[in-house]
C-alpha cells in the first residue's frame, strides 16, 4: 500500500458530514479510509480489483490497458471504488466536483454498511489487504525459483477453473466423518432382518425379503465404494487440490486462486442488493440532507447517468433500488401478509394503505438477509415488473438480431432467475475422481435448459486436464442430447452418452 | 505502484506480440485487419488472449431488459449479444480481443519473424533536411513566441534590485527590457526518403481474387518500408494497353479489359521518375503486379530494354509479383528471370495464393536493399 496521505480539510469535513447522517439513518459501518487518486492511478488500482498489492500477473496489464482506453476516449470513468475490508478502503477520483465526491462518499458509506451486515460477507477475510499481499509475496516467491513464464502459465490455468467453486460452502457445516451410529437403535440387525418376536419371525422376515435386502445392501455397498467423491462436488477447484497430483508449489497457487475467488463471490452474489442499497442511501442522505439549492442540478445528472437503462442491458443500480423502494413503500402500507397475498381486486390494492410504517425497518432487514436470487424471488411481484416495465429478450434466429421476447411476469422472472443462478454461471460438479478406473476425472455440467458455450469448454477442459494430469472428462447435453466432452494431452475427443450417468 | 501496473502491462503487451508473430501468417493473409486501419495503428482481433471459463453459450441464454419496446422490437443486430445483460460492460468480451498496435510494432513484429535484414539507405550522408528546434532565450523576437514565464521572473529581478518590489502586493510589471523570446536553431536532420511506385495489370485477367492479394501484399510491403524510412511516398499506376497515374482507391477498384502491354507501364514508371524522384534524393521502389500475361514478345523485349535503360540504375529495387491466375500464361517472370538473373535489384515472386503472400514478402525484402 502507498503512504496514505490525509484526505485535504475540505473533504474530511465532507466525510465527517456525510458518516454523520448516515450513521443517523441507522447504517453500521466499518471506518472508512479514503485516498485521492489520479485517474491513472484509478485506472491502475481498479485493474487490481481494488487491491494495490495483487501478485503479479498480464491479466491486469490487460485490464488496465481496456480501462485505460476507455477512460481516454471518454466512454467510462471510475468514480469511485471501494474495497470489503476492515477498515474499508475507497478510492476517490481527484478532480471530480464537489457535488460527486459527496455523492460517491454516501454510496461508500452504504456500500461499507452492506459488506459488514450481509450475511453472505459474513465469512469474507476483511484483513484481505493483508490476505493479497502475502499472496503476492508466495507467487514472487514461486516466480524466483521457477522462472516467472512458468509460474504465470500455471495461474493461467489455475484462473481458468475458478468460478468452479461453491459460493454457499463457507455456510456449510459439514462432519468431518461419516456419520457414526447416531445412537438411534437401528430396527435391522446387519442382515437387514427386522426385530421380530420368534413366532412372528416368517411374517416379519420372510426369506425373499431378506434375500432383496441382502442384494440391496451390497449394490449400495458397490456404489459407495465405487463413487469418489460420495457425493458430487461442486468445489471443483478444493477437490483438484486435494486430489491432484500437484507440485507442492503448483497446489499453493491454486490455493491462492481459490481463496481470491472465494473472497470475491460474494460480491458477485449480491451485485443488485449491493449497488441498489447504496444508490438508495447516497440518493436518501443526499436530497434530504446535504445537497444545496445550487447543486441540485449536478446531482440530478449524476444520479440519472448512474441510473440510466439502455435496450438489453440490466442496470444493477436501478433494479435494486427501484425494487427498495418498492419493498419500503409496501411494508409503510401493509402491503403484506395473507390479506394482502389473497387480495384479487386491483383497485382496491391499489389504494391499500393500513399505515403500519414498518418500511425501513424491513429493507434493513433484507439487506442483512438477502442475496440477489432470494431478494429477486421474494420481492420481485408482478405489479413491481408492470410498473418497471422489465421485459426478457433473447436471441432470435429468424431475424438474426435479439429481440423483446416476453413482457409476461412469469418469464421475465424466470429468466432474472436464471440469470443470477450461480451468479449466472454453470454449474459443474466433480462427478467421478476415478472415471473409468482409469483416474481420470469426470465432471458434470448440471444443466439447465443453457447449453455450454462450446469452444470456451474445449479450452477450459484442456486446463483441467493440465491441472489433474490425467484426462479430465465433462458430461454436458448439446442441443438435447447427452455429450461427452474428453480431453487427453491436449487432444479433444467428443462422443455421445447417456446424461443420466 | 504505478511501476507495478507498468510491469504488468508490460508482460501483457510481450504476450499479445508473442500472439501476433505466431498467428502472423494468418494476419498477413486476412484482409479484416487492414480494414481497420488507422493512421499510424492498426486493431488487431486477438483469439484466446483472454482466460477460457466453462461459461454459457449466448444464445439460448437470452437475459432481461428495462424500458420502451414492443414484444418482437429488435435490440440489436449481429451475433453479439447487446451489452452483456446482468454484467458489468467494462469487462473484455469472450471472444476475440482487439488489441491496438502502432504499424512501427508491427512491421518490428514482421522483420523478426521474417528475418528481413534492416535497410541501408543509399546516399544517406547526402540527404539532409533542416528542422528548426527551439534551443535557447533571446532578448528580441516575435512576440508570439515570448516566454511569459521567462520574462516575469526577469521583471521580478528587476523589481527586487530596484527595490519597487513589495511582497505584500507583488505587482510585476514587465518592461521592454526585460521581455524574453524562444529562440531557435536550425539542425540537420538526416533523412532519407522514398517512393514506392506500384504497377498493377487491370487486364481482364486479373480478377477480384488476384486483386486482393495485390492490396494485402501491398500493405505489408508498405508497412516494412514505412518503418525503415522517414519520409515515404506512393504513386500508383494502372495499366492494361495503355498506363495512366490513378489515386490509390481507384487502383485497387479499377477493372478494365483488353489487353495488356507491360511496357507502357514501365514507361510511365520511368516517366515519373524522371520528373519527380531524382535518384540522388530518393529511394525508389517500384512494384509491379501483374498475371504474367503479355501482348507480344516484342513488348516484352521493349520492358527488358526499359528496364535496362530507364528503370534500374535509379532504383533500390525492382520488384515483380506475379499472381496466379486461370488466363494468364505466367510467362512475363520467366523472361524477366532471364534476362536479369544476375542482376541483384530485380525480385521476382509468384504468389500463388493468399497463404503464400507471406513467403513472397520475404522474398521482395529478404535482400535488405
Amino acid at each position: 500500500m502507498p503512504a496514505i496521505k490525509a484526505l485535504p480539510d475540505y473533504l474530511r469535513e465532507c466525510q465527517e458530514q456525510v458518516e454523520g447522517h448516515a450513521r443517523d439513518y441507522g447504517l453500521d459501518f466499518f471506518p472508512i479510509a479514503y485516498e485521492v487518486l489520479d485517474y491513472k492511478t484509478m485506472n491502475e488500482v481498479a485493474a487490481y480489483g481494488g487491491f494495490p498489492t495483487r501478485y503479479p500477473h498480464w491479466r491486469f496489464g490487460m485490464d488496465y490497458e481496456q480501462l485505460a482506453k476507455s477512460y481516454e476516449w471518454g466512454m467510462s470513468k471510475i468514480y469511485e471504488m471501494v474495497i470489503n475490508t476492515n477498515p474499508a478502503y475507497a478510492y476517490l477520483l481527484e478532480g471530480n466536483s464537489m457535488i460527486d465526491q459527496k455523492l460517491v462518499m454516501a454510496h461508500v458509506c452504504a456500500h461499507v454498511d452492506f459488506f459488514k451486515n450481509n450475511y453472505y460477507f459474513s465469512k469474507t477475510n476483511r484483513k484481505m489487504i493483508d490476505g493479497m499481499a502475502n499472496h503476492a509475496a508466495r507467487v514472487r516467491r514461486h516466480m524466483e525459483r521457477h522462472g516467472q513464464d512458468v509460474v504465470e502459465e500455471f495461474i493461467d490455468t489455475c484462473l481458468s477453473l475458478d468460478n468452479l467453486i461453491d459460493p454457499m460452502s463457507p455456510f456449510i457445516q459439514r462432519s468431518a466423518a461419516p456419520k457414526a451410529d447416531t445412537g438411534e437403535e437401528d430396527l435391522r440387525d446387519n442382515s437387514g432382518r427386522l426385530r421380530s418376536k420368534g413366532y412372528m419371525e416368517s411374517f416379519i422376515n420372510p426369506p425373499e425379503y431378506l434375500e432383496a435386502q441382502k442384494k440391496k445392501r451390497e449394490d449400495e455397498a458397490k456404489k459407495i465404494k465405487k463413487r469418489f467423491p460420495e457425493q458430487p462436488q461442486r468445489d471443483v477447484l478444493a477437490f483438484i487440490i486435494q486430489h491432484a497430483r500437484l507440485e507442492p508449489w503448483q497446489r499453493d497457487c491454486l490455493e491462492i486462486v481459490r481463496d481470491e475467488a472465494y473472497y470475491f463471490a460474494p460480491q458477485g452474489q449480491t451485485k443488485i442488493m449491493n449497488e441498489g442499497w447504496a444508490t438508495y442511501w447516497h440518493s436518501k442522505i443526499l436530497t434530504e440532507k446535504t445537497v444545496t439549492a445550487a447543486e441540485i442540478i449536478d446531482y440530478a445528472d449524476a444520479c440519472s447517468g448512474v441510473l440510466a437503462t439502455s435496450p438489453g442491458q440490466l442496470n444493477p443500480y436501478k433494479l435494486g433500488v427501484e425494487l427498495l423502494r418498492n419493498i419500503e413503500e409496501r411494508w409503510n402500507k401493509g402491503q403484506f401478509g395473507k390479506a394482502w397475498d389473497e387480495c384479487e381486486s386491483m383497485e382496491q390494492k391499489r389504494n391499500w394503505d393500513l399505515r403500519t410504517g414498518l418500511g425501513r425497518k424491513k429493507i434493513f432487514e433484507v439487506r442483512k438477509m438477502f442475496n440477489d436470487i432470494t431478494f429477486i424471488d421474494e420481492f420481485f411481484t408482478l405489479e413491481f415488473c408492470l410498473e418497471q416495465k422489465f421485459y426478457a429478450f433473447g436471441f432470435q434466429e429468424r431475424s438474426g438480431s435479439w429481440e423483446i421476447m416476453s413482457r409476461e411476469f412469469k418469464k421475465v422472472k424466470d429468466q432474472l432467475l436464471k440469470m443470477l443462478t450461480n451468479r449466472g454461471q454453470p454449474v459443474i460438479v466433480v462427478e467421478d475422481g476415478n472415471f473409468e478406473n482409469r483416474s481420470e476425472l469426470l465432471l458434470k455440467h448440471i444443466h439447465e435448459g443453457v447449453d455450454l458455450d462450446n469452444g470456451q469448454a474445449r479450452d477450459t477442459l484442456r486446463n483441467a486436464s493440465k491441472l489433474w494430469t490425467r484426462p479430465v472428462s465433462l458430461l454436458t447435453k448439446v442441443e438435447g442430447k447427452g455429450k461427452l466432452l474428453r480431453c487427453e494431452d491436449g487432444n479433444h475427443t467428443e462422443r455421445s452418452a447417456d446424461y443420466s450417468l | 505502484m504505478s511501476q507495478k501496473i507498468d510491469l504488468d502491462h508490460g508482460r501483457f503487451r510481450q504476450i499479445i506480440r508473442g500472439k501476433i508473430k505466431q498467428n502472423l501468417r494468418k494476419y498477413i493473409s486476412q484482409g479484416e485487419m487492414i480494414a481497420k486501419k488507422g493512421k499510424d495503428r492498426v486493431s488487431i482481433p486477438i483469439p484466446s488472449v483472454d482466460i477460457p471459463h466453462f461459461k454459457h453459450g449466448d444464445k439460448q441464454q437470452g437475459g432481461v431488459g428495462q424500458g420502451q419496446g414492443e414484444v418482437g422490437d429488435s435490440l440489436g443486430q449481429g451475433e453479439e449479444q447487446p451489452g452483456g445483460p446482468g454484467k458489468a460492460s467494462d469487462r473484455p468480451g469472450d471472444h476475440l480481443l482487439d488489441i491496438d498496435v502502432s504499424l512501427q510494432e508491427l512491421a518490428e513484429i514482421m522483420g523478426e519473424e521474417l528475418e528481413l535484414p534492416r535497410i541501408l539507405p543509399k546516399g544517406t550522408e547526402k540527404i539532409v533536411a533542416w528542422k528548426d528546434k527551439y534551443s535557447g532565450i533571446r532578448t528580441t523576437g516575435p512576440e508570439s513566441l515570448r516566454h511569459f514565464r521567462r520574462t516575469y521572473r526577469q521583471a521580478m529581478r528587476r523589481q527586487i534590485a530596484m527595490g519597487t518590489y513589495d511582497a505584500k502586493n507583488p505587482v510585476i510589471v514587465p518592461i521592454r527590457e526585460d521581455k524574453r523570446y524562444r529562440s531557435w536553431r536550425k539542425e540537420p536532420l538526416p533523412q532519407s526518403n522514398a517512393v514506392i511506385i506500384y504497377m498493377m495489370d487491370v487486364s481482364g485477367s486479373m480478377g477480384d481474387e488476384q486483386k486482393e492479394i495485390v492490396r494485402l501484399e501491398s500493405f505489408w510491403l508498405e508497412t516494412w518500408l514505412t518503418s525503415q524510412y522517414h519520409g515515404i511516398e506512393s504513386r500508383y499506376i494502372i495499366h492494361d494497353a495503355m498506363a495512366k497515374e490513378v489515386d490509390r482507391d481507384t487502383f485497387f477498384k479499377t477493372r478494365e479489359s483488353g489487353g495488356t502491354m507491360i511496357s507502357s507501364a514501365y514507361k510511365l514508371c520511368a516517366k515519373i521518375i524522371e520528373e519527380d524522384y531524382p535518384s540522388t534524393l530518393w529511394n525508389i521502389y517500384p512494384f509491379h503486379f501483374s498475371d504474367g500475361d503479355n501482348w507480344s514478345v516484342d513488348d516484352t523485349h521493349t520492358c527488358v530494354e526499359l528496364l535496362k535503360k530507364d528503370v534500374l540504375p535509379h532504383v533500390n529495387l525492382f520488384a515483380y509479383g506475379q499472381v496466379e491466375s486461370p488466363y494468364g500464361s505466367g510467362q512475363f517472370i520467366k523472361d524477366l528471370t532471364e534476362h536479369f538473373e544476375d542482376d541483384e535489384r530485380v525480385v521476382t515472386s509468384e504468389i500463388k495464393g493468399k497463404e503464400a503472400i507471406m513467403d513472397s514478402i520475404k522474398e521482395f525484402l529478404g535482400k535488405g536493399k
